[in-house]
């Protein structure tokens, strides 16, 4: 295909929901009264919310008019770096609304929930196994609750040895969460700064780990698609301080089947379900945040734990050691069963899934090297990261290609992450990428690279195809105008 | 971003490593952020100042200055107390940008130690340490 | 395998490109003391098909709605949810995006949050609500700590009457930090006793939930006024079931700051307990307080008029470890669906929906007031009530599941001070003949 593929399309405008409507009309079938009403104290009873009263096609219209104003995964390429927005298999859907599962009350008995126990139970065992971690919670409801879960465990482990400890180290490459999670903990977080070719100094980290640091959190392979090379290193001399190593799985899809990550000296890990195992992205969630421990630290996980007594499946909250609930009840279950639906799906391929992730990030490094200044020449793992430095010549930015890249029908990278890469282009395009697509994204990217000598305008004005143009981001700050 | 030359940087306050001025004013010594400052902050969208009443020392954190990204700390040039704060930024933050010196200064403080102002910067000085 | 596209062929040209041998030579930059020597022992990939009998097989082993009468609330709700909610939801351009962080092509995502934060504003008569947090209980833990934060207190006091589940998450976010939860007894009526809040101390916040775990309404009017009769302590209040404000009034109408709790009962599946949608809404002078995103309206180069994530700076991407919270993300999916099914029901059907889901849990309290099992607690409830069995009731519990009716929650294990207490549920979901039939046997 030669031409762009963004064009205007036909697009609807649509105004909000409250503009719409009329008092009485009902877009819901509402069941036959077949009790007396009652009275209920007027101290007590409201006027009801002001809704508008909208037909069942209104809100139909409404919403499919308003779905066609985004860009998904379905839409087109969303290489958006550390997100890993792979696609999302539409079987996980068919089964996540299996009556049994989605009608399923949390607090039934445990004879009622066999199936969901059996499953939550065998996804353990297979999170465990990818991740060289056998002991597992699915409980977290989301990544950023998982590294949570994974600094009350990191403070629970230093109390319960009697010596409670008040910092935690963390690299300066790595997600804002990382920092806010120790916060939350009361943990002071102490930064380690990346040595020259990205990756952890074992002597930077000598140098700070000492007997009131509870220990590291390590994103490996790191926010620049760089592999920790020097992990067993950093590892051992955390460990040799009697602190623990907290992984922070978000990029796990690098390297399923190809590191062991329970085996290069990683104590606590959590995973994206919505990353690696494909449940849906939804526009920012609902996610899942599993954390996988060694077995030393299996104690600590959150209760209830989901165990198996010969063939039937229980709950145990009888662990005094435990953190205790991060959910009301075990997590986020309907996102749980489309990872374990995934996992079914691939089983052993699932090594091959990090395999083609990290030939198709490797592929557009390569391609892009010449047209993008690529701060870090070594071979990547499933990201890689470019920036704008050749483009800032001719006053063009970071900002100002990825939003040309949204004429050219693609979703841009992620854009200025991580920090420590000034105008950082961050690229990962999933293993979901066919080679076609990724020439095609990479002959936009070298267009928009031409177009930034020859017409640095085209790309300040840029996009042009969407709905709406760039947006007043100040002006929404200054005045936030937070609903109608 | 303005080069160093387009800086307005007035003669009659002083400056802190940090950006911030400060000029006394009567009875009172009046605290705000550079033309620098501002002017690499980009567009302030919300300035975070402390209670009327509140004591801080010299370096301490006393406020933040906000852009749509990001995030900076306002530190104290000289110890004091809070008499006043500029209520008019809460709506028009933007005078941080367009007036950091006159309508765009954040706060009022009693000084707890006059002499700590003379320590501080001079335009000069200043413009040293920006050339670096 | 058809979610890999890659041919032998593919694979050849690309490691061409980079120089590489083979697809393991990609991986050079891991140490070999770092590479996994053993094969993952995963199963052999399923077809589609084989998955569908497979998890079908699963789902069979579930004693779930409809097929189970389930008089089983306790914050998880059985309602209907419109056929229209579920398709829309499956609209792949919502469903595949992420994190609209480039909004021009991210409107369709937007909007439809900006209409979420404002029908949520509306339900719970508030100034401001986020794009949602996790679900009731961590908001309830995050309300707290941003009382915390917005005080610069460091006690709490939670009611005994608040989920006892929520109440532990609570435990879990507070054990690490220096910052402390008391809590409130509950009185005779069913409701919260907050007679002895001014020995207390300090408190940063107080926190009720409404309807409470026993179903009875609390009287937030007058909380308020014991509450702020401490000009610094915020009024939070928590909710596990939403439709009650289709009848009740609103947090924000009794005095409120923050009002918080679960909004699965509006178009989410149970899905055994998750995912919910915690529903986050504060007054307008704590908003930048708040923890979670936060969707804005502005205007784009040509003045036309679209959406933004705004006041970003005080979440964990910007503030890192001075955060408001560490939170990135927000139910994105859950909160669309809520909206979906606000929008389908509108103001007129959330009234009647409501008082349907009262009057029924009425009938069913009445009868068995009847039958001479009244409830303990005397205040008003919506859809959910505490009931009494003297002797006992786990026989009859027993007898009634084999008919696949769930007749309610044995309350024993949460509050041992009534073991002899049960709590019931009635939605739209179960009719007169369904409730009649649940009677029907506890009265043999």
């Amino acid at each position: 295909m030669k031409e762009k593929m963004g064009t205007t399309g036909l697009i609807f405008n649509e105004p909000l929901l409250w503009e719409k409507g009329s008092p009485g009309r009902k877009g819901l079938s509402l069941p036959r009264r077949d009790v007396d009403e009652t009275s209920l104290d007027e101290s007590l009873a409201g006027d009801g919310p002001d809704f508008p009263d909208l037909s069942e096609l209104d809100v139909v219209r409404h919403f499919t008019k308003l779905s066609q104003w985004n860009f998904g995964v379905d839409s087109g390429m969303y290489p958006l770096g550390s997100c890993t927005m792979k696609y999302n298999p539409k079987t996980n859907e068919r089964q996540a609304s299996i009556p049994g599962f989605a009608g399923a009350h949390p607090l039934l008995p445990e004879s009622l929930s066999q199936g969901a126990l059996a499953l939550m139970h065998d996804l353990q065992g297979y999170l465990g196994e990818i991740t060289g971690l056998p002991a597992v919670t699915l409980q977290p409801a989301a990544g950023s609750q998982g590294e949570l879960t994974g600094m009350l465990i990191f403070s629970a482990y230093h109390k319960n040895k009697g010596a409670p400890r008040t910092k935690v180290l963390i690299p300066d490459t790595a997600h804002g969460t990382n920092p806010a999670s120790a916060a939350l903990c009361g943990f002071k977080a102490v930064p380690v700064k990346s040595g020259p070719d990205g990756v952890l100094l074992p002597e930077t980290v000598a140098e700070l780990m000492d007997e009131d640091t509870a220990g590291i959190m390590i994103t490996n392979p790191n926010t620049l698609g760089l592999f920790e090379h020097n992990i067993r290193k950093v590892a051992a001399i955390v460990h040799e301080k009697g602190g623990l190593v907290y992984g922070d799985g978000a990029n796990m899809n690098a390297v399923m089947g190809i590191v062991n990550i329970g085996d290069i000296g990683v104590d606590v890990l959590h995973l994206n379900l919505h990353k690696t195992f494909s449940t849906p992205h939804g526009g920012g969630g609902p996610g899942a945040g599993p954390v996988c421990v060694t077995p030393e630290l299996e104690p600590f996980l959150p209760v209830p734990r989901v165990v198996k007594d010969g063939d039937t499946y229980r709950l145990d909250e009888n662990c005094p050691l435990s953190v205790g609930k991060v959910h009301a009840f075990f997590g986020n279950f309907g996102i749980l069963l489309r990872a374990y639906s995934y996992i079914l799906s691939l089983g052993k391929h699932l090594k091959e899934v990090s395999q083609y992730a990290v030939l198709n990030a490797n592929y557009i490094k390569e391609k892009l090297k010449g047209h993008y200044h690529l701060p870090y020449d070594r071979p990547c793992m499933h990201e890689c990261v470019f920036t704008d430095k050749r483009q800032q010549e001719h006053h063009v930015a970071t900002l100002d290609i990825a939003k040309r890249l949204m004429d050219h029908g693609f979703h841009p990278p992620t854009i200025y992450f991580p920090l420590v890469v000034s105008g950082a282009i961050m690229i990962e395009p999933t293993e979901s990428e066919s080679k076609e697509t990724l020439d095609q994204f990479i002959d936009a990217m070298k267009q928009i690279a031409q177009e930034a000598v020859d017409c640095p305008d085209c790309l300040h004005e840029s996009p042009q195809f969407p709905k709406v143009r760039r947006l007043d981001e100040t002006a929404a700050a200054r005045n936030p105008c937070l609903r109608g | 971003m303005k080069a160093i030359s387009e800086l307005k940087l007035p003669e009659d306050v002083r400056y802190t490593d940090d950006h911030e001025w400060a000029k006394k004013n009567g009875n009172v010594v009046r605290i705000g952020i550079s033309d620098y400052a501002q002017d690499q902050l980009g567009d302030i969208v919300f300035v975070e100042l402390p209670e009327v009443g509140s004591t801080f020392d010299k370096g301490e954190e006393f406020g933040t200055v906000e852009s749509v990204k990001a995030v900076s700390e306002l530190y104290m040039p000289i110890g004091g107390e809070v008499t006043a704060i500029n209520e008019a930024l809460a709506d028009e933050p933007e005078r941080v940008n367009s007036d950091p010196y006159d309508s765009g200064w954040m706060m009022e403080i009693k000084a707890s130690d006059p002499a700590e102002l003379e320590a501080l910067k001079s335009k000069a000085d200043y413009l040293e340490m920006l050339k670096g | 395998m058809r979610y890999l596209p890659h041919t032998q062929e593919d694979i050849q040209q690309m490691l061409q490109v980079m120089g590489a041998a083979d697809l393991d030579a990609l991986f050079s930059s891991i140490p070999d003391d770092c590479r996994r020597k053993d094969e993952m022992a995963l199963p052999d990939p399923l077809t589609e098909w084989e998955l569908n009998g497979h998890m079908d097989g699963l789902a069979s082993l579930m004693g779930a709605s409809p097929a189970c009468k389930v008089f089983m609330g306790a914050g998880s709700y059985s309602h209907y949810i419109p056929e229209i909610t579920r398709q829309l939801l499956l609209r792949s351009e919502f469903f595949t995006a992420y994190t609209p962080y480039q909004p021009e092509i991210s409107q369709g995502t937007l909007q439809t949050i900006y209409e979420y934060q404002t029908l949520v504003t509306r339900l719970l008569g508030m100034d401001v609500a986020n794009a949602s947090m996790y679900d009731g209980a961590s908001g309830l833990a995050e309300a707290l700590l941003m009382t915390i934060r917005v005080s610069r207190r460091k006690r709490v006091a939670v009611s005994h009457a608040v989920h006892p589940l929520y109440r532990r998450v609570v435990e879990t976010y507070f054990a690490p930090t220096e910052f402390e939860v008391v809590e409130l007894p509950v009185a005779a009526d069913g409701r919260t006793d907050l007679s002895g809040l001014k020995d207390l101390g300090e408190l940063a916040g107080v926190a009720l939930q409404s309807p409470n775990f026993f179903g009875c309404i609390e009287d937030l009017e007058a909380a308020k006024k014991s509450i702020h009769a401490d000009k610094k302590t915020l009024f939070v209040v928590a909710f596990s079931e939403p439709l009650a404000y289709g009848l009740l009034k609103s947090p924000g109408a009794c005095g409120a700051d923050i009002a918080c709790g679960e909004g699965q009962s509006f178009g989410i599946p149970q899905s055994f307990g998750g995912p919910g949608l915690g529903m986050f809404a504060a007054r307008q002078q704590l908003v930048r307080a708040m923890p979670g995103r936060l969707i804005g309206k502005t205007v784009d180069r040509d003045g036309k008029t679209g959406f933004v994530l705004t006041l970003a700076t005080r979440e964990q991407h910007i503030r890192r470890e001075k955060a408001t919270s560490n939170i990135c993300s927000n139910q994105g999916l859950c909160a669309t669906a809520a909206t979906m099914y606000m929008a389908a029901m509108g103001g007129t059907g959330i009234r009647e929906l409501s008082r349907l889901n009262r009057d029924r849990a009425e009938y069913l309290k009445s009868s068995l007031a009847a039958a001479g099992y009244p409830s303990p607690f005397s205040a008003p409830t919506f859809n959910e009530f505490v009931v009494r069995f003297p002797n006992g009731f786990a026989d009859t519990w027993q007898a009634l599941l084999e008919k696949k009716i769930v007749a309610g929650l044995h309350l024993g294990p949460y509050y041992p001070e009534l073991s002899d207490c049960w709590l019931m549920c009635v939605t739209e979901t179960l009719s007169k003949n369904d409730i009649d039939a649940l009677v029907k046997e506890v009265v043999k």
